[in-house]
């Protein structure tokens, strides 16, 4: 270990395209670091890049469509350049990933127990009967009840939270240094996910384990991230604390999505929205993506792309209007 | 009229309607267009054989039996009793395509109006559809196909009654189970809660989105037929001699093998092109169809 | 003919009279199996809900999947038959009043999946032309009305009214269903879900769309969702479904500042804070939604409530006046009913 700063988890300069019949450029250029226990919860709607972002961290996207380039470093890993057997084992070892849909992430024909030992045995070369053992440990750490007899459960048995508590001690079974968290709860009933959401920080704080969690919903984005970045288009907009970026939004889309997310205080009153719909991103941008939506567009907006302005420390947003704090 | 929403951003693409985008996918899929071209030239030689200027496919003559290919007058040889191949094949081909889209057609109306029957009806009338179809299902085609021909007694007509039978109830099946699937989306419920009778969201509503897939099928089972009719050919319960058609034609040519195989195998060639062609074409229908989302 | 089919239904009862009113509503959905295909159990969909739609109001109805309220949408429009209950569509009754087409008239319905409640084989404008045309709109004047209707939801006709739905955005496809849904005139607009598909920027636009279009044509609406928030946004009663039957209904400010029903407690505090520094410590309850195959007995919300009893296990609650137009089914609530926390009889 060095004694510098370096941070657990480092993406940079990350470009995401999908080749096809058509082109789609889904990651345009993001950056962000992650440090060891920290939660990063990444915001964005359907097409800003968000679960692309993750499933690249894990090199999870289809690799004859998709060309990404850029550097993706985990732990000691240059995650881009593994070859696919340290690739195997860098996955569920170092960083794991839990789905939205637990029951396409589980496999139907086999128990709860058994893959989860398995994941254990595979990773930690260790007996059938320690990995049945951490298998019953880690349903007791996601509180299942009756940890003992839901190990030979399959996952159809088993009803939607129960069946995500199950994917999550599949996903922690191996102690990894980083939890990816593709929109775990958005499946769920409200006090269903409530439960998943707390027992997730929880277990992330019990574990010191450094988390991503992409969302589309800000109020679970707030719930359970340390900082939030913002997506939109395939690049991340602003980046800030938690509380930077809900009380002293800078980038105009961050201010846009919090106008329109509606809440009670709202009753009778006109919905702030964004005009329009996100780009389809046929093309790699060459300004910023939401100028064409933007109430406060300029001439140089799409120009070039906007370079990030440090609003307030460790809060940076990309947007030509931003003001630099003043040191 | 004021609006009252937010405008909303232009779309530039040119909209196309639905199967003028799926021609237009078509004509891009190289290897579908090549079989298309390939099939029609066959078809059309056959419906047009008579005014080719080809020799008469009945006409034998003892003395030039089995002469082999490039042979000067008789491009592809003759066969065992001095026929000329050329002009069997492509006569042969009027019977066999025959043979080979007619019940696949029939089977295709019967079998659709069956299938969607049961699958927007459903309940009882549906058990009774599909349980019945299941029992056709439950025996090998070809054994089912000899054994309708075989009671019926020999003839084009009777084949092509038998091959039709073989053939309903898998349209059936198929087309059941995309209607069941179509009738479950919510823009039927949006129809029948706009007051539409059933018959109106059969027609509008059904028949527009279960057809398509139904036709793709069926054209995957034209190869069947034809090698099903073939068959029933070969083993004379089709076609007579001295009709030219490409089964009869493989089976009386089969003495030959030792002689001349490469004309032996010329019918075989045939049936073997037109199938495949038919199969890829079926496989091109269905990736060019698929163009929602 | 035509002018007079398009035109908007006669307020028969006259503004006192609510617009739907629904009694004892129950459908049970069988389940089978075996080799036989018996019924071995059966879902207990909707079970016996009462409730009124008041007419010019917004009604929300909330709660968790398989509580049945997309079912009582279905069954209020008669896409499903109930196996009980009363529908009255301004006072008159549905089957002896009127008849179920006359009520399809006065109700119609928007859907959560916008894909597939559009027919990808129809261009917008057919599809928005098609329920005026199969009741008799000759196909011009059925057209016009379409193009009027695109106008309405903020959509160019001359863009978008020869366009297929594959080729339109979530939101656009929601307006386009808005717009056939409006297109026969109707009175009381059934909303299941119609934004939960939707991301934030696009359910804001859709939402402000429905509250202009009610205002401007004088609409009723249920509206369907899970979404705590968007239902207090845009209700003005609410109420809240568990396991099929009724377990609050009430005043907006009423459900959202006073709820009376520990599950309906339990569904608001499990709703995100939006506040860094006051999150959410704890979860206000454990498990999951029971299975509604085989729900519990008595009071179906005593497996998960803090405050169950004895008498919550044996007797279900009935709906009890809690406040002003203010009900809610729980024991605590109703006095003598035998709970600790209820008051003397």
């Amino acid at each position: 270990m060095t004694a510098t700063h370096r941070p657990l988890v480092e993406v940079k300069d990350l470009h995401v395209r999908f080749r096809g019949e058509r082109n789609v450029h889904a990651v345009n250029g993001v950056d962000f670091a992650l440090d060891r226990g920290e939660v990063l919860g990444i915001l964005g709607e359907s097409g800003s890049g968000k679960s692309v972002t993750l499933k690249a961290l894990l090199r999870l996207l289809p690799e004859k469509r998709t060309v990404i380039s850029g550097q993706i470093r985990v732990g000691n890993e240059d995650v881009l350049a593994l070859e696919p057997e340290a690739l195997a084992d860098f996955r569920g070892k170092t960083a794991s990933m839990i789905f939205q849909e637990p029951m396409l992430a589980l496999d139907p024909v086999y128990t709860i127990g058994w893959q989860i030992a398995e994941a254990v045995e595979r990773h930690e070369k260790c007996g059938r009967d320690a990995a049945r053992q951490r298998a019953l440990e880690m349903l007791e750490r996601v509180r299942i009840p009756s940890p003992a007899r839901r190990l030979d459960a399959y996952p159809h048995e088993m009803s939607g939270g129960m069946r995500q508590r199950a994917m999550i001690a599949l996903a922690l079974a191996c102690k990894p240094q980083v939890l990816l968290a593709d929109e775990p709860t958005t499946a769920l009933d409200a006090t269903v996910q409530i439960q998943i959401l707390l027992l997730l920080r929880e277990l992330q704080r019990e574990l010191g384990m450094a988390a991503i969690f992409v969302t589309h919903d800000i109020g679970v984005a707030v719930e359970v991230s340390d900082r939030i970045a913002v997506m939109y288009a395939g690049r991340i907009v602003e980046t800030g604390k938690v509380a930077d970026i809900v009380r002293r939004p800078s980038h105009p889309y961050t201010r846009g999505l919090l106008a329109s997310t509606v809440h009670g205080a709202m009753r009778g009153k006109r919905l702030d929205a964004i005009p329009g719909a996100p780009p389809s991103l046929n093309e790699a941008p060459s300004g910023c993506s939401f100028a064409p939506r933007c109430k406060e567009v300029l001439p140089e907006c799409s120009q070039s792309l906007p370079q990030a302005v440090t609003v307030s420390p460790a809060h940076l947003s990309r947007c030509v209007r931003s003001t630099p704090v003043t040191a | 009229m004021v609006s009252l929403a937010e405008p909303v951003p232009l779309i530039i693409a040119p909209s196309r309607g639905y199967w003028a985008s799926v021609g237009q996918r078509l004509l891009r899929d190289k290897v579908t267009m090549v079989c298309v071209v390939i099939l029609l030239t066959i078809i059309l030689a056959a419906i047009f054989a008579p005014y080719l200027g080809l020799a008469d496919p009945y006409r034998g003559s003892i003395i030039r039996r089995l002469r082999p290919i490039g042979t000067p007058g008789y491009l592809l040889g003759t066969d065992e009793q001095g026929r000329d191949m050329l002009a069997r094949l492509i006569y042969g081909g009027r019977l066999s395509l025959f043979i080979g889209l007619l019940p696949v057609f029939n089977a295709f109306v019967i079998g659709s109006l069956l299938g969607i029957t049961a699958g927007f009806v459903g309940g009882k009338v549906n058990a009774a559809i599909m349980r019945t179809s299941d029992v056709f299902l439950a025996f090998p085609s070809v054994l089912l196909a000899v054994a309708i021909s075989g009671a019926l007694g020999a003839g084009i007509l009777n084949s092509i009654v038998s091959l039709t039978i073989v053939f309903v109830p898998p349209i059936a099946r198929i087309a059941e189970s995309v209607t069941t699937q179509v009738r479950s989306l919510d823009f039927v419920d949006a129809a029948r809660a706009s007051g539409a009778s059933s018959w109106t969201i059969i027609r509008v509503h059904i028949l527009n989105n279960v057809l398509g897939p139904i036709f793709v099928y069926a054209t995957s089972l034209i190869s069947v037929s034809m090698i099903l009719g073939a068959g029933l050919s070969f083993l004379g319960l089709g076609t007579k001699p001295p009709e030219p058609e490409w089964g009869l034609m493989l089976n009386t040519l089969r003495t030959a093998i030792y002689v001349q195989p490469w004309i032996a195998a010329l019918p075989g060639a045939m049936i073997f092109m037109v199938s495949i062609g038919f199969n890829l074409v079926s496989d091109g229908l269905r990736s060019a169809m698929d163009v929602r989302r | 003919m035509s002018a007079e089919l398009l035109a908007p239904l006669p307020d028969v009862g006259g503004p006192a009279q609510p617009l739907l009113e629904i009694r004892n509503l129950t459908k049970h959905f069988p389940i089978k199996g075996g080799m036989l295909n018996r019924t071995v159990a059966r879902v207990n969909a909707v079970d016996g809900v009462t409730f009124d739609v008041a007419k010019g109001e917004t009604l929300g109805i909330v709660g968790e999947s398989g509580c049945g309220k997309s079912t009582t949408a279905r069954l209020l429009i008669r896409l499903i038959e109930p196996d009980q209950g009363e529908v009255r569509f301004d006072g008159q009754t549905v089957g002896t009043d009127i008849s179920v087409a006359e009520l399809r008239r006065g109700v119609q319905m928007v859907f959560q999946d916008s894909f597939a409640s559009l027919n990808p084989r129809l261009t917008i404008e057919d599809s928005i032309a098609f329920g005026p045309r199969v009741r008799g709109v000759a196909n011009t004047d059925a057209v016009n009305k379409a193009h009027d209707l695109l106008r309405r939801v903020g959509m160019a006709p001359e863009q978008y009214a020869r366009r297929y739905p594959h080729e339109l955005s979530g939101g656009q496809r929601q307006r386009v269903n808005i717009a056939r849904a409006l297109a026969l005139a109707p009175r009381l607009l059934i909303l299941d879900e119609p934004v939960s598909a939707l991301d934030k920027s696009v359910e804001a636009q859709v939402l402000n769309l429905l509250v202009d279009l009610k205002a401007s044509l004088g609409l009723t609406y249920i509206f369907v969702s899970h979404d705590l928030n968007v239902v207090q946004y845009i209700s003005d009663r609410v109420l809240v479904m568990y396991l099929g039957r009724v377990a609050e209904i009430g005043p907006v400010e009423s459900i959202y500042t006073d709820a009376r029903h520990p599950y309906t407690r339990a569904l608001l505090s499990a709703m995100p804070s939006m506040d860094p520094d006051r999150r959410t410590q704890e979860a206000p309850i454990a498990g999951d939604p029971p299975n509604p195959i085989n729900p519990p007995s008595g009071c179906l919300f005593h497996t998960r409530c803090p405050f169950a009893e004895a008498v919550c296990k044996t007797t279900a609650p009935a709906l009890a006046p809690v406040g002003e137009s203010h009900n809610a089914a729980c024991h605590m609530e109703i006095a003598g009913s035998g709970h600790s926390r209820a008051a003397r009889a």
